[in-house]
Formats: C-alpha cells, sequence, structure tokens
C-alpha cells in the first residue's frame, strides 16, 4: 500500500439480516439443539433409573446372581456374538448386492431388485421373528446336525446339537436378514455415485471389470460401506422381538453356534423380563439398558474413527 | 515400442445417435498427432475409439476397422482389456486414484491381472516413470503421500507416468491440459516432445498453438450442426494446416473465425 491511501469508508457496508436466512438458521439450530437434548434426556433418565440396581445387594435380582455383571455380562456377550454373527454374514451380501445392482445388472433388473430391496426393509420385526421360528429354524435342522457331526472338532460347531434349531445361529441369520435391506441400500448408493473419472481411469489401464471395481468403486466407497454397517450393526444390537421370539435364553457365555443354551441379548432380555419385573429387577433391567446405549455409542464412535482415520486418501477434496 | 494405426471407415454411435462418420486415418509410430476442431465435433468420442474406451459407455459402438501394425482392435476374439494396456491414455482431467498414495498410483496398471513384481523392480519402475513424466524430482521425497495431495498439474504428470508404466505403444491424450495452468501445461508439452521418442502420441487439444507446437500431423474435424455426425475435414502435416489447408473451413477454424 502506498503513503496516500484512501480514506476509510464511511459507511461500513452493513450485512442485510434476510427474513428466510434467519428462519433456517434457527430452525436448524433448533432442531440440532432437540436431538442433543432428547439423548441427554434419554441418558439422565437410563442413569438414573439404573443407579438403585448399582447400589442395592445382588441377592435380591432375580436368579440371585453373585454380583450385577453375573447378570449382565452374558446379556452383552449375547448381545455382541449376535451382531457380529449377524454383521459377519450379511455385510458382504449386501456389498454383494449392491455392487450387482450398480455395476453389473441391466437398468430394469437393477431397478426391480432396488425394489425388492426397500421392500425387504418395510417389512416389521416380528414377521421377521416368525419366519425364523416358523421356517427357518426347521430347515437348517439337518445342516446343523451335518455340521455337528463333521466339522463339531470346531469348537463353534461342538454339540450336541440343538433339537429346534432355535439357536443363536439361527437368531443371527435372522438378524442378518433384517439388517440387509438398509446396508445393501447405503451400499448401492455410494457405489453408484463413484466418479466416473476414476472408473475410466481404471478401464483405461487395462483393468477388468472386477479389478476396476476394487481399485476405484471399492476404495471410493469404504466411508460408506462402513457407516451401512454401522447402522446395520446398530439395528441388530437393538433389536428385541426377532432375537425374542427365536431364541430360549439361557444366562451363559458360550461361542458355540448350534447348542439348545444359548445367550440371550439386553434388548430381547428387556422384553421378555419387563412384564414380570418388580421393584429393584425393573432398575436392573434399565441398567442394562444403559450398557446397550453405551456399547452403541462406542460401536459408533469407533466407525467415526475408521472412516476419518485416512481422510487424507477419501478422494473427498 | 510405437506401433501404426490405420483407421478404416470407421463411424461411431452412441445408441441410435451418430456421432462420428466415415473417418479414414493413418498415424505413423513415434509421431504426435492433433485432433482439433470444434466442441462436440467428436474428437473425445472419436480418440476413445481408438483403445475401445468409448464401448464402455452403454449402447455405445463403432462400425469399421482400427488397425494398430495390421491387427483389428475391433476383430472377432479381442479382448478390449488387452488392447488398453497396449493403448493407454490420459484424460482431460487429471485422475489418480484418491485412495492410493503416489507410488501405488503409478503402479497401478503393473499390478493388474495379479501380475507380482518385487519392491526392488517396482521401486525401479516407479522411478524410472516418474522420471520419464518429468515429476521425480517433485515427488521423490513423498511418494508415500496420496496420489491427490499434489498440484493439478503434477497431478496430470502422475496419470502420464502410470500410462506409461505398463509401457504401452500408444499414448492416447484428450485435452490433457484444458484444467491446467500456463506452466503446467508447457511441462506437458515439453513432455510430449521428449516421449515421441519412444511413443506414438494422439492429443486432442482446443488450443491451436499447442497443436502448431507439438505436433507432427493435425487431423481438423468439423460438424455440419447438432445433431450431425463430426466428419474429418482435413488431415495433413501440421505446418501445411496451420499454413496452407486446402479446406477453407479448416482455414477458419485454424485462423480464429469460428470454433
Ligand atoms: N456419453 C454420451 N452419450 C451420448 N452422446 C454423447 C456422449 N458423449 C458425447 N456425446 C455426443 O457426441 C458428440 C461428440 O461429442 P464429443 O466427442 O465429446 O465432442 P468433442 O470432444 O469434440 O467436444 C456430441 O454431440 C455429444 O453430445
Ligand atoms: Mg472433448
Amino acid at each position: 500500500m502506498t503513503a496516500t491511501e484512501a480514506p476509510p469508508q464511511t459507511t461500513p457496508l452493513k450485512a442485510k439480516q434476510r427474513l428466510g436466512d434467519i428462519v433456517f438458521s434457527r430452525t436448524s439450530l433448533a432442531s440440532g439443539a432437540a436431538i442433543l437434548v432428547i439423548l441427554a434426556l434419554v441418558a439422565v433418565f437410563l442413569i438414573a433409573q439404573s443407579l438403585p440396581a448399582l447400589v442395592v445387594d445382588p441377592e435380591k435380582f432375580i436368579g440371585s446372581p453373585p454380583s450385577l455383571w453375573d447378570y449382565v455380562w452374558p446379556l452383552v456377550f449375547g448381545t455382541l456374538w449376535s451382531s457380529a454373527l449377524a454383521l459377519a454374514m450379511a455385510l458382504p451380501l449386501a456389498v454383494g448386492i449392491a455392487l450387482f445392482i450398480s455395476h453389473y445388472a441391466p437398468r430394469r433388473l437393477s431397478q426391480f431388485l432396488g425394489y425388492i430391496i426397500d421392500l425387504l426393509a418395510a417389512v416389521p420385526s416380528v414377521v421377521y421373528g416368525l419366519w425364523g421360528i416358523g421356517v427357518l429354524a426347521p430347515a437348517v435342522l439337518p445342516a446343523y446336525a451335518w455340521l455337528t457331526e463333521n466339522l463339531g472338532w470346531i469348537p463353534l460347531f461342538s454339540g450336541p446339537v440343538s433339537g429346534t434349531g432355535r439357536t443363536i445361529l439361527t437368531a443371527s441369520i435372522v438378524l442378518g436378514v433384517m439388517i440387509l435391506p438398509v446396508m445393501t441400500a447405503i451400499c448401492r448408493e455410494i457405489f453408484l455415485q463413484t466418479p466416473v473419472l476414476h472408473e475410466e481411469a481404471a478401464l483405461a489401464l487395462g483393468a477388468t471389470r472386477w479389478e476396476m471395481i476394487t481399485m476405484s468403486v471399492l476404495p471410493f466407497g469404504r466411508p460408506g460401506i462402513i457407516s451401512g454397517a454401522m447402522l446395520g450393526l446398530g439395528r441388530a444390537l437393538g433389536e428385541t422381538m426377532a432375537v425374542a421370539m427365536v431364541l430360549s435364553p439361557t444366562a451363559i457365555v458360550s461361542f458355540a453356534l448350534l447348542q439348545s443354551t444359548n445367550p440371550s441379548t439386553i434388548a430381547a432380555n428387556i422384553a421378555l423380563s419387563f412384564p414380570e419385573s418388580y421393584g429393584v429387577n425393573v432398575n436392573l433391567l434399565i441398567f442394562t439398558g444403559l450398557v446397550l446405549f453405551v456399547i452403541t455409542l462406542i460401536v459408533n464412535s469407533i466407525a467415526r474413527y475408521i472412516v476419518n482415520r485416512r481422510k487424507d486418501f477419501s478422494g473427498a477434496n | 515400442m510405437s506401433k501404426r494405426i490405420e483407421v478404416n471407415d470407421l463411424n461411431v454411435y452412441y445408441g441410435k445417435f451418430k456421432a462420428v462418420e466415415d473417418v479414414s486415418m493413418l498415424i505413423e509410430p513415434r509421431s504426435v498427432t492433433a485432433f482439433i476442431g470444434p466442441s462436440g465435433c467428436g474428437k473425445s468420442t472419436f480418440i476413445r475409439t481408438l483403445n475401445r474406451m468409448h464401448e464402455v459407455i452403454p449402447g455405445a459402438y463403432v462400425e469399421g476397422q482400427v488397425l494398430i501394425d495390421g491387427d483389428d482392435l475391433y476383430g472377432p476374439g479381442v479382448d478390449p482389456v488387452l488392447v488398453r494396456r497396449q493403448v493407454g491414455m490420459v484424460f482431460q482431467r487429471p485422475n489418480p486414484f484418491p485412495t492410493m498414495s503416489i507410488r501405488d498410483n503409478v503402479l497401478a496398471g503393473v499390478k493388474l491381472n495379479n501380475r507380482r513384481i518385487s519392491k526392488s523392480d517396482a521401486d525401479e519402475l516407479v522411478e524410472r516413470s516418474l522420471r520419464g513424466a518429468n515429476l521425480w524430482n517433485e515427488v521423490k521425497d513423498r511418494l508415500e503421500r496420496p496420489g491427490a495431495s499434489i498440484s493439478g498439474g503434477q497431478q496430470q504428470r502422475l496419470c502420464i507416468a502410470r500410462a506409461i508404466a505398463v509401457e504401452p505403444e500408444v499414448i492416447l491424450m484428450d485435452e490433457p491440459c484444458s484444467a491446467l495452468d500456463p506452466i503446467s501445461t508447457l511441462a506437458i508439452e515439453d513432455l510430449i516432445e521428449e516421449l515421441k521418442q519412444d511413443y506414438t502420441i494422439v492429443i486432442v487439444t482446443h488450443n491451436m498453438q499447442q497443436a502448431s507446437r507439438v505436433s507432427d500431423r493435425t487431423a481438423f474435424f468439423n460438424i455440419a450442426g447438432t445433431g450431425h455426425p463430426g466428419k474429418l475435414i482435413e488431415y495433413d502435416d501440421t505446418r501445411i494446416i496451420f499454413s496452407n489447408p486446402s479446406v477453407k473451413a479448416t482455414e477458419d477454424y485454424v485462423s480464429g473465425k469460428f470454433g
């Protein structure tokens, strides 16, 4: 700047407040705040109602467990184990279906398939539970028997096999089917958004279609796949009816998939036990709800961490 | 390493729409051929038929022949994947793989089809390709950084390095400088001059000076109007196209009267 500078502007430009902007910014602020308030209220309720269960003598709980953790731990285990199984089965399938819809199927067929998937998402969970008991459990019995006989030396498949087929594996399959639609829908959306630029970069190097997918579509879709998996996992962790209907629970911690004694899940246990609970047992159930709340929070934070970790390489710039 | 390209009576379609009509031309090895012409006349469409990238678009197909050293790219049983290894391509917008490091970007084509390559061979190839693309000195200290972390001009040279790493016979470039600043553009033009020693190069450009600076031969394409197919109007030595073209439309275009 030179010494003969223009005199400072005497009438500074004042930002004009427009009604539309004000309304919009206030509404979005209020919505954002409402989420936090609701979350806080839920947390406060859970913590306040859990406190009595933390201080009381565990002898007073149903089944007189030696300690609070002896009651909660099998449920936590069952919840994580069944959800992990469901995710392990459903995620590869969801990615596969989404890839088929986005990159392999002719346009007509892919629209039809997309429609079917969305329809699956609208089926209420009670129906899945009924399907699990009535159709799936009897259908998988022979397969379970075969697995225990021939692969029984693997602890996962150790016998004796359940006589009803209503095992944690069956419940996990039902959960997997339930979380499949939302995961597929999210993966499909993100795969369709892969920049043509990157797909063509791979093809022009002489990539086959599958190599193109591994070089450009999957890396680009990775955050979406993880988000989809977390949404699915969240649903599986909290799913109540399907598990409550399929499993007849025992308070055990066991990885065995095919036996008749299976751990229950937190949500299913609350649904099954709540009607007959009284006094401090209600607080106990609410405490397990608090644990589920915390587990879900942790799962989501891990997902965030994974998505953010390789941000430099995400191509979102 | 470089090969001659012969195009015979090529028609190029997007579904029912004929985008390019009846092109025949001969491109000599170790030369630079520029395609010029107004927007929409089918330069990109045509250049993409030379490595079978055109058919990637649903409904797109060609009629006619493209021979590379006598072998028809569109002959029965020819695998487009193998064609694209022989004929590399650089796009208008730099498109390094954002999820890969600079090093992995260079190696991307080499590692396709499960081909294995030892660490030392890979290091050597990365250095050779990046040197070939005049990029080595700028990135040698950050080979593990993401491919998208360098400037646009560097990204485009990275894409060239990635293309030459697979040792193609021909390199196609579709307006490789149109998204770049003047300095980066000059860097790429110098590079084209060097690459000509080893490769047959075909470049689409909007920039008349660029065509006259870098190319040996120039093809002028034109279009009668929207909805009509683009046609090859004139194809000759660059010197002649820019000084003494035989078609009036060419003269009007290179002298800036339209386009
Ligand atoms: N993917 C596409 N589908 C249908 N028509 C296309 C497609 N790409 C280009 N075209 C049409 O083909 C003609 C030639 O386009 P293009 O090859 O991109 O021209 P240029 O590169 O010379 O500007 C244009 O009429 C354009 O609208
Ligand atoms: Mg173009």
